[in-house]
């Protein structure tokens, strides 16, 4: 008698264990990232005053003590009507499109170079792609100023060669956007790559070869139908970033480089116009819900298919 | 022998490691460089190093992002474990959908939005309740241990399906309480990718330029920010020795821990 209760004593406090163990990640969650969304929306819809905080209160008191509230969407119409925004956004895209591309075409054949590999060096050139990742984001982009400079080791040595009698202009151009998003985002595309061919059976290649295909021929057919799922993850893994990405376009890129990121970042600490900013925001998170959904889902289809 | 295959794949990778490494080498090369213009050699030497020890900013800077980084890493690590638990052992429970979402989506979210989110609701919140009073490295960390979370809990998720159930089950079924099972079985199989989730938490808090930016007050610079206004006006020496430090850390660090996870897996076959 005594020890049953004992045990249900055990069980609530077991249960309570439970409920502490979900409530603290899940309050701290539900505070630090979804109230700043719910904010965001709700500041998107305010007007921009000079005053601290400079935007106007959702919730007016009114004399008689009664509340009113107050939204606009000015600062929606705004986006819309300034073309400068519906570029940036169409240039982001692009830009994000275009990097990705080159990565995957850069990404692919080290990645399968590294998956066919012998073992011992298998796991050396693995460390080799994962190193850099570990690496500051920024002094990997900043490496890449003192190449592409006027008067930069690119242009030295295209000189010194007598390709070229006057320097390119490189550095503060779309083409650095470009290289560098390539070369900061190349491990995110290798490592999923890498992951998915790795599992590849050999002997489905050899089949193929046994049934008079070609090396290339075995390669569009198979390979590459079977990498199919790698090449997604690896290419939203580039693209979703790249999108919303400040750091490469504010070091690399010139005036005229448009991106949303950089946008929003400048909307707010230059024109501390703080309701476009969250309307840029909200914008953006719109653009990148489908990419990010269809991520997600693929996931989710990935880790029920390995423990199915 | 080389066919015609093999010689396309070396190539490949010889090119995407040089792509990868010639830029880093580069500005370890470039760091130890005498002239001040940073292409022009001007033969070797420490003094950017020497200027680098000397400059009180930067050594300031640093040491509040390793404060930093160090807190937030040992908080996303201990929440990150809870959450990457929840997600692979409690299947359900009131607002589990909600939950993942959240739990996931810090992974793909622009440093944009989340920086300037949080800004907002840490404006927000000191209109209503008064805290924070300042922001700076309270609500710089509180950011950070927001996404690191996230980050710690896809590899504890991970590690946790990977390992089979029944080992936590044959312990309960031995009378172990849940609560015993969870300290003397499940917490040490996952304590490695407790520590990866660590190391790597406490990176991406270094790291992290954008986030920081919004979330901080004027009286706290972290490392990254004072990088980048340094490096916004061009190439500068001392940035090549500081990046030269981090970067000879960072491979150390990794060398060493790939070194000793081999030598595991040796033991354990």
């Amino acid at each position: 008698m005594s020890g049953l209760l004992v045990n249900t004593n055990n069980s609530i406090r077991e249960n309570l264990w439970r409920y502490f163990i979900v409530a603290i990640p899940y309050i701290w969650l539900l505070l630090f990232f979804l109230a700043p969304f719910v904010i965001v929306f709700k500041i998107s819809l305010a007007d921009p005053i000079i005053a601290q905080p400079p935007f106007t209160p959702l919730f007016n008191e009114s004399s008689d003590g009664g509340f009113s509230i107050y939204t606009t969407f000015d600062n929606f119409l705004y986006l819309f009507q300034d073309s400068l925004y519906f570029v940036t956004y169409l240039n982001s895209v692009k830009l994000a499109f275009i990097a990705t591309f080159f990565t995957l075409l850069i990404g692919y054949p080290i990645a399968y170079g590294i998956a066919r590999s012998p073992q011992p060096t298998r796991n050396i050139l693995l460390l080799l792609v994962v190193i850099p990742f570990w690496i500051s984001f920024l002094l990997r982009v900043y490496s890449w100023m003192g190449i592409l400079k006027t008067n930069g080791l690119i242009n030295g040595f295209l000189l010194w060669l007598g390709v070229i009698d006057q320097p390119l202009e490189l550095l503060y151009t779309d083409t650095a956007v470009y290289i560098g998003m390539v070369y900061s985002y190349l491990p995110y595309m290798i490592l999923p790559l890498y992951a998915n061919l790795v599992k590849l059976d050999v002997r489905l290649l050899e089949a193929a070869s046994d049934l008079g295909a070609k090396k290339w021929q075995g390669f569009l057919d198979v390979t590459l139908p079977l990498s199919m799922p790698g090449i997604i993850a690896g290419c939203l893994l580039v693209f979703i970033p790249a999108i919303g990405e400040y750091v490469i376009p504010a070091l690399l890129g010139g005036a005229d480089t448009l991106m949303i990121g950089r946008v929003l970042f400048d909307e707010f600490f230059l024109n501390r116009d703080w309701p476009v900013a969250s309307a840029v925001a909200i914008v953006l998170l719109l653009l990148l819900v489908l990419p990010i959904v269809y991520f997600q889902k693929k996931q989710a289809q990935e880790t029920s298919e390995a423990t199915a | 022998m080389l066919n015609q295959r093999s010689r396309f794949i070396f190539s490949a990778l010889c090119f995407g490691f040089a792509f990868l490494y010639i830029p880093i080498l580069l500005v370890i090369i470039y760091s130890f460089n005498d002239s001040r213009l940073v292409t022009v050699w001007g033969g070797w030497s420490f003094r950017w190093y020497v200027e680098l020890f000397n400059n009180e900013n930067i050594l300031n800077a640093a040491l509040l992002s390793f404060q930093i980084a160090a807190i937030t890493a040992t908080f996303a690590t201990i929440m990150g474990t809870m959450a990457g638990f929840i997600m692979a052992r409690i299947k359900k429970f009131r607002g589990r959908l909600l939950f993942s979402g959240m739990i996931a989506s810090p992974l793909v979210m622009p440093e944009v939005i989340t920086g300037l989110s949080l800004l907002l609701l840490f404006v927000s919140l000191q209109d209503f309740i008064g805290w924070p009073t300042s922001r700076g490295m309270n609500t710089i960390t509180i950011a950070h241990i927001t996404f690191s979370m996230a980050y710690v809990a896809v590899i504890i998720q991970s590690r946790l399906t990977e390992i089979n159930e029944s080992l936590e089950e044959a312990a309960m079924d031995l009378g172990a309480r849940p609560l015993r099972v969870l300290w003397d079985i499940t917490l040490p199989i996952i304590f490695p990718a407790m520590i990866s989730g660590w190391l790597l938490s406490f990176t991406l808090s270094l790291d992290d330029l954008v986030i920081a930016s919004f979330v901080s007050g004027p009286g706290a610079t972290t490392l990254p920010m004072l990088i980048f206004s340094k490096v916004r006006l061009g190439v500068s020496p001392d940035i090549n020795a500081l990046a030269t430090i981090l970067i000879v850390v960072v491979t150390l660090g990794l060398c060493i821990a790939a070194w000793i996870t081999s030598r595991q897996n040796r033991s354990a076959k």
